[in-house]
């Protein structure tokens, strides 16, 4: 049905899930993507990034835009975020050694000062812990009420002698969570309404290179698939790449590692954990019989303490996600648009 | 903690291995009654939600047709109702509501489009976080107010404890009772029982439920919302259902009793008085509508501020509400397929009736599982066992 409202972009295409998707592939993908050469990785795949061949190498590119409210939010701000995302993105790549970053910031007419001091020393943090340098920057005002506050672009490259794509998944491969999932995004959503418990909920936003960097290495070759699970949470995430790999995907949701707090404060909003964007965790399609030994390698650096299987791929019901809830089945879903608190 | 125990904090009313025996005993149940379909009715939201995210349906046994009633409010919210918000909202008034509201449709607008347009939308999650950000601008804040009993007591007891004079509440509250009297009237109705929402049940008391069982003589379980509440409502249902018994049975006697909560309906029926009115997809329902008493037509939206809802009519798309035929699905004489709009003009991003805006109701589950939904562990994974997980 064509609506007067199809002429107009909503928010809904900017929360993840097949709106968004369908917005990049209308944008970017149809009309701007060529043909994609010698197993190079370009906009047809819509992947985390670009991968490029130079020379024996890989060069991957990412690029991402941030904008967040709040600015500020318990366990990160828009700085941390801004530098999290292009590093995990090429991470999830295959690339965690990153070559370099940029970073272009535009802010509003009477943006304070001091916070502008305070997200420049999280950039600057966030850079040191990913051992990420950025080279090259820009600047630009906006006048009042031409953008909310602040919005940050960066763009990552990184080169890598293996790339791992979101589409490398077959029948029997196991899925493996960094982390406990939702923190991010439920820290922001009960800041942002203003809930009474987000004393308790904090946002994992972080560089993981250096964990993707362990588990790639314990294993060499076995890390089929990779993807950070952040807009649309980790029930995005699998879906992409159950469709990309032409795979099934049955998840055990009481293996799914969720915090209490996060678990309580989704159950009183009525929103599926799965749904919820992490910005400092992945999801790992890996060979099954090299399940244990990168669990153990996740296990022992200090990020991947929670990492757990929580499922594996399946040669039935293609490009599906169903969800064992240990009382019956369903199909995960994808969000359709912005997150919100239900009443029933 | 978190992953020690596998990630769930195992809670006591869900434990996999009674699921597992009570579903068992409603699949033997359900075979002796002998019949099928077997229908069987829940009216409330919050039961739709617990079947639809702990996967139930997958494990009911398939004679057992458990239906979507008019359980969930938000999803019969009429169109004019929606109306009414939209109007409002472009006209540059502010409205608070609650977050499931925002993607129902209206004659040609949900509150989600006039957002998209400009209008100010706050979502929130009860009337007193709708009251605090009243108290903080200093511009009328109309609460667009939908729910049942539940959400409704709530309401009245924020109205009757003063609030600030920018605060105006615009009614779209509904009550159950009504609605099944209405389900059970509706010629051909296969309905053979209901299963009734347990915390609408703890202001209510069970003993609402008393006439409309001795005039219909269809058994009424009450029931809580945890996976066991409802797997136990539903097997007790279809005992009653075997025995020929209509009563009603109360399920959920931690949180409700006979008698209800005596003061929140004072209160309730303080505030708003019932009238009749339209439910999306399903009837005019007498005294379906809770509409606030004249005594608080300061704090009526509908009395205070002039909605015109003829400004929405130029671009109205044709009747396709008047197509719907969700309450005949509902009243399981219909399926989806009967309908000309489903799959069509009716879609989960761009629904028309009430069934397609649940994310439990009939067509909504059709529409995503292109039938029936049939997610039986597949043979390698039966043979595999769960033990995938138990690393």
């Amino acid at each position: 049905m064509t609506t007067v409202l199809d002429e107009r972009i909503t928010l809904r295409c900017g929360a993840g899930g097949q709106a968004m998707r369908a917005l990049i592939r209308e944008v970017l993908t149809d009309g701007l993507a060529r043909e994609e050469m010698d197993g190079a990785i370009g906009l047809a795949s819509m992947d985390d990034g670009a991968a490029l061949r130079l020379g024996d190498q890989w060069l991957v590119v990412t690029t991402d835009s941030h904008v967040i409210q709040p600015a500020f939010f318990p366990g990160g701000d828009i700085g941390r975020l801004a530098v999290s995302g292009a590093v995990n993105d090429l991470a999830v790549m295959g690339a965690t050694h990153v070559l370099a970053l940029t970073c272009a910031v535009i802010i509003e007419e009477g943006f304070p000062r001091e916070d502008l001091v305070r997200i420049q020393r999280s950039i600057r943090q966030t850079c040191e812990e990913a051992g990420a340098p950025i080279v090259t920057g820009d600047t630009k005002v906006m006048g009042r009420g031409e953008l909310d506050g602040i919005v940050l672009n960066t763009t990552g490259i990184a080169l890598t002698d293996r790339v791992v794509p979101d589409s490398g998944l077959r029948v029997g491969d196991v899925l493996i969570v960094t982390g406990t999932l939702g923190d991010h995004g439920m820290a922001v959503m009960a800041r942002r309404h203003g809930l009474a418990l987000d004393g308790e909920l904090e946002s994992d936003v972080a560089p993981i290179n250096t964990l993707v960097r362990t588990a790639l290495a314990s294993a060499p070759g076995a890390i089929v698939a990779m993807k950070d699970p952040t807009r649309g949470g980790v029930a995005s995430a699998l879906h992409e790449m159950a469709e990309k790999s032409h795979v099934g995907i049955v998840i055990d949701e009481m293996a799914v590692p969720v915090t209490d707090q996060v678990r309580a404060a989704a159950e009183l909003l009525g929103i599926d954990p799965l749904h919820i964007a992490n910005e400092g965790k992945a999801v790992l399609g890996v060979r099954p019989d090299a399940v244990d030994v990168v669990l153990e390698a996740l296990r022992a650096h200090p990020q991947g303490r929670n990492a757990v299987v929580i499922g594996r791929c399946v040669g039935e019901r293609i490009g599906a996600v169903v969800l064992d809830t240990g009382f019956g089945r369903r199909l995960v879903t994808e969000p359709d648009g912005e997150l919100l608190p239900r009443i029933c | 903690m978190t992953s020690d125990n596998g990630g769930v904090a195992q809670l006591k009313f869900r434990d996999p291995a009674r699921a597992r025996s009570l579903a068992d005993a409603l699949e033997r149940i359900v075979a002796e009654i002998g019949r099928s379909p077997v229908s069987i009715m829940h009216v409330c939201g919050s039961h739709e939600q617990a079947i639809a995210r702990f996967g139930l349906r997958a494990t009911l046994p398939r004679s057992l047709n458990v239906i979507m009633g008019p359980g969930c409010p938000v999803c019969i919210t009429d169109v004019p109702e929606v109306d009414e918000g939209v109007v409002l909202a472009r006209h540059g008034v502010r409205l608070a509501t609650y977050g499931d509201m925002l993607k129902v449709p209206g004659t040609s607008l949900s509150l989600a489009d006039a957002q998209a347009e400009g209008a100010r939308i706050d979502v929130v999650y009860s009337v007193a976080h709708a009251i605090e950000l009243a108290r903080r601008i200093d511009e009328p804040l109309v609460f667009f107010a939908t729910g049942f009993e539940t959400t409704a007591v709530a309401t009245a007891a924020a109205v009757l404890r003063d609030p600030p004079p920018n605060f105006f509440v615009l009614s779209a509250h509904k009550y159950i009772p009504p609605v099944m009297e209405i389900v059970a009237e509706m010629p051909e109705t296969r309905v053979e029982g209901f299963l009734a929402a347990g915390h609408a049940a703890t202001i209510t008391g069970w003993g609402v439920f008393e006439p409309f069982v001795e005039r219909h003589h269809i058994p009424v379980v009450v029931a809580g919302f945890e996976p066991l509440d409802i797997l136990a409502g539903l097997v007790k249902l279809a005992e009653l259902v075997r025995d020929r018994r209509a009563t009603v049975e109360n399920m959920f006697p931690r949180c409700v009793t006979k008698e209800g909560n005596v003061r929140a309906q004072e209160q309730l029926w303080r505030v708003f008085r019932p009238i009749g009115g339209r439910w999306r997809g399903i009837a005019h329902v007498p005294n379906g509508n809770l509409r606030l008493r004249d005594e608080f037509a300061h704090l009526d939206a509908r009395k205070q501020f002039d909605i015109d809802l003829h400004t929405l009519w130029d671009f109205a798309p044709p009747g396709l509400a008047q197509e719907c035929i969700c309450g005949d699905i509902m009243a399981g004489i219909k399926s989806p397929h009967d309908c000309a709009l489903f799959g069509k003009a009716c879609v989960p991003h761009s629904p028309v009736g009430a069934c397609m805006v649940s994310s439990e109701g009939t067509c909504k589950i059709w529409h995503q599982y292109g039938g029936h939904p049939d997610l039986a562990a597949t043979a390698e994974e039966r043979n595999g066992g769960r033990d995938y997980c138990a690393r």
